[in-house]
């Protein structure tokens, strides 16, 4: 929580200071009883102030990282630390300034949902038991359940729960935050809260390592992200770098797709593409500062209205004109080459 | 999702020195060190106790506990009220006093539901400590508070002895009021023939249910052990209790004499022995010695296993 890293977006790699990142593993590998690996020689670093997108398809090892970096399970081999400190020994000096939502919400279904936190905060030593009902408070009030505080945690909706789930990891100032899923169960009206939350979080300084499956979730709130797939760490950095992997694609509707195609061709336009009533094409190669952190777009050398010109002067009518931005979810599959939802 | 400040604004300065924006950041291991003080605090302990008593679950057990020693006194009182005297053929030890005098019905319900009904209660309390939370998924929040491993489990075995007393009270405190209701109360006598007055029978009554509530500790601690061993609180209250009826039986088998005085459950009733007079402590302090035993083991068994485990549900 550091001056510096006050402003979320893509701020640590142009920061002339690099504090020492909040989350740190190498070669972390777990290896269950049943002689599954689950997580295969992990390394993964998360700096200070971002806020982190892990990614990754069902069954990938995002779990049992994340149980491995908060000390729920024993690494096999190699290291995990949060702030610098190892887990799992550090766990009672380090995890107080850690809220988390792992693997879903839970809760005691017998006690109303502000009892729930009572009870978690109460199971911290070092939470203090005189500003106990205070926070409560302010952590139902921040995700918006201070009216059903006093149901019973087990007549909450899944949202709700979900909703409780965070309470609980806001019940003190952190400075990390792990979200496992943080939106499941929420309607989009939820969903919209629940980024903007994160987004406010972010902005006090606190880093946020967000696991989702959500890619446009991710590309929404993150300025960081991080790829596994059966185990696994394919790719980690910048989400304005993940993305820029892939360039965007120059897409027109036209009624006229043959001369489109020969217009475009004639300005430079590479891998083109004509189908009925449409055409779509990469745009002429890339010579510029690409790697720019303060943009999340990938750079785009050749103006597309120039090209809108040409077509126009050539008489090709167009209906549609545009250029599709390379998304995570490309970048993604460019990395595994299948799509998301598969399980590794 | 009104944007609250107050998050942190309620704590004091040692709290909120951890999330100030902008603020020098809290150096974690100064600040675990500065509060290792305040690590076994009571706090868990509270917790614990108000989490366990205010389930519906453990309330109904509790009642349960109440309504045995209300049924045997009714079930004495009519029997008796013909003019025959109770207990002629057989049932628990002190049956045939309670007609006499009605606090012998604290001894008579405390040896009848000892053997089964309240080792039952603690099998569920004690078997579902850690291993319900585990199957509510509440486990793994609890752990990443920090609540810590053996701080954890020390609560959870805490609560579960509190268990065993308050459950040992209920019998003993609804026996006695059952006692005064329907029969006489004054004077006692011992075992042994003598006469005590009525004060220093009382006196002995929680003696007895105290020493009743120490004899659960041994086997407390085994319902804790298993429950360190699974993630389905139903399957380690089975597993407990299945346990508990094993031995029972076994220790009813005299052809496995050679193993009886090893059991937790062998010197359960010396309790009795405190009605003499004097009183013969030889009994109650084998098998106070056992029930530390069983503790020990069991406690480091549970702790061998809860500190190393992989919180995987």
């Amino acid at each position: 929580m550091v001056t510096q890293q006050a402003e979320p977006a893509g701020s640590a790699e142009a920061g002339p200071v690099v504090a020492a990142p909040v989350i740190e593993a190498r070669g972390l590998t777990k290896r269950y009883r049943g002689g599954q690996l689950a997580v295969d020689g992990l390394d993964l670093t998360v700096p200070d102030g971002s806020v982190f997108g892990f990614l990754g398809p069902n069954g990938s090892g995002k779990t049992t990282t994340i149980r491995m970096l908060l000390g729920l399970v024993q690494p096999t081999s190699g290291s995990a630390g949060l702030f610098g400190r190892p887990m799992p020994q550090a766990a009672r000096a380090v995890l107080p300034h850690v809220g988390a939502l792992i693997e879903g919400p839970a809760q005691y279904g017998f006690l109303s949902g502000r009892d729930n936190l009572v009870r978690y905060d109460a199971t911290d030593p070092t939470a203090d038991p005189r500003t106990r009902s205070a926070r409560v408070d302010a952590a139902l009030e921040r995700v918006g359940l201070a009216a059903a505080s006093a149901k019973k945690a087990k007549a909450y909706s899944l949202g709700m729960k979900q909703r409780l789930g965070i309470a609980a990891a806001l019940l003190r100032p952190r400075r990390l935050l792990v979200l496992d899923e943080p939106t499941n169960g929420l309607d989009p009206q939820g969903m919209r809260e629940i980024r903007a939350l994160v987004r406010e979080l972010a902005a006090e300084g606190t880093t946020v390592f967000l696991s989702s499956h959500l890619l446009d979730e991710i590309e929404q709130v993150c300025t960081h992200a991080a790829v596994m797939a059966q185990g696994r760490l394919i790719v980690q950095g910048p989400v304005a770098e993940l993305s820029a992997g892939t360039r965007g694609r120059l897409a027109v509707t036209t009624p006229d797709p043959a001369d489109a195609a020969r217009v475009l061709r004639e300005h430079g336009v590479t891998g083109i593409e004509a189908g009925a009533g449409r055409v779509t094409g990469d745009l002429p190669a890339v010579t510029g500062d690409a790697g720019d952190a303060e943009s999340t777009k990938p750079a785009e050398p050749a103006d597309p209205a120039d090209l809108n010109a040409a077509l126009v002067r050539a008489g090709v009518r167009v209906r549609a004109f545009g250029v599709e931005r390379g998304t995570l979810e490309d970048a993604f599959v460019a990395l595994t080459g299948e799509g998301f939802d598969v399980a590794g | 999702m009104s944007r609250a400040e107050a998050t942190g604004s309620g704590a004091d300065a040692r709290t909120s020195s951890a999330g100030t924006p902008g603020g020098t950041p809290p150096d974690p291991a100064a600040t675990g060190r500065e509060r290792s003080g305040l690590w076994w605090t009571f706090g868990l302990f509270r917790s614990e106790l108000l989490t366990t008593f205010r389930r519906w679950r453990t309330l109904a057990l509790l009642a349960v506990l109440a309504a045995v020693p209300v049924l045997i006194g009714i079930a004495v009182k009519i029997e008796t009220s013909g003019g025959g005297s109770a207990g002629e053929g057989g049932g628990p030890a002190f049956l045939t006093q309670v007609t006499n005098n009605g606090l012998f019905l604290v001894f008579a319900a405390l040896a009848a539901t000892l053997p089964v009904f309240l080792p039952m209660t603690v099998g569920v309390i004690a078997g579902d400590s850690v291993a319900g939370e585990s199957a509510a998924g509440t486990l793994r929040y609890l752990l990443v508070v920090p609540a810590g491993r053996v701080r954890l489990l020390l609560a959870k075995y805490a609560a579960a002895l509190t268990f065993c007393l308050a459950a040992t009270l209920v019998v003993a405190v609804f026996a006695l009021a059952t006692g005064a209701v329907l029969f006489p109360l004054g004077d006692v006598t011992t075992i042994s023939g003598t006469t005590i007055s009525f004060g220093s029978g009382l006196l002995r009554a929680l003696l007895v249910a105290v020493l009743v509530a120490a004899s659960l500790v041994g086997f407390a601690a085994i319902g804790l052990f298993v429950s360190t061993l699974t993630g389905s609180g139903i399957a380690a209250m089975a597993a407990t209790v299945g346990l508990l009826i094993t031995v029972q039986i076994v220790d009813s088998i005299p052809q496995l004499g050679a193993v009886h005085a090893y059991l937790f459950s062998h010197y359960w009733l010396s309790f009795a022995d405190v009605m003499r007079a004097p009183v013969l402590w030889d009994d109650v302090v084998k098998n106070l010695v056992s029930q530390a035993v069983y503790a020990l083991v069991f406690g480091s068994a549970a702790w061998a296993r809860f500190s190393t485990k992989d919180v995987t549900a």
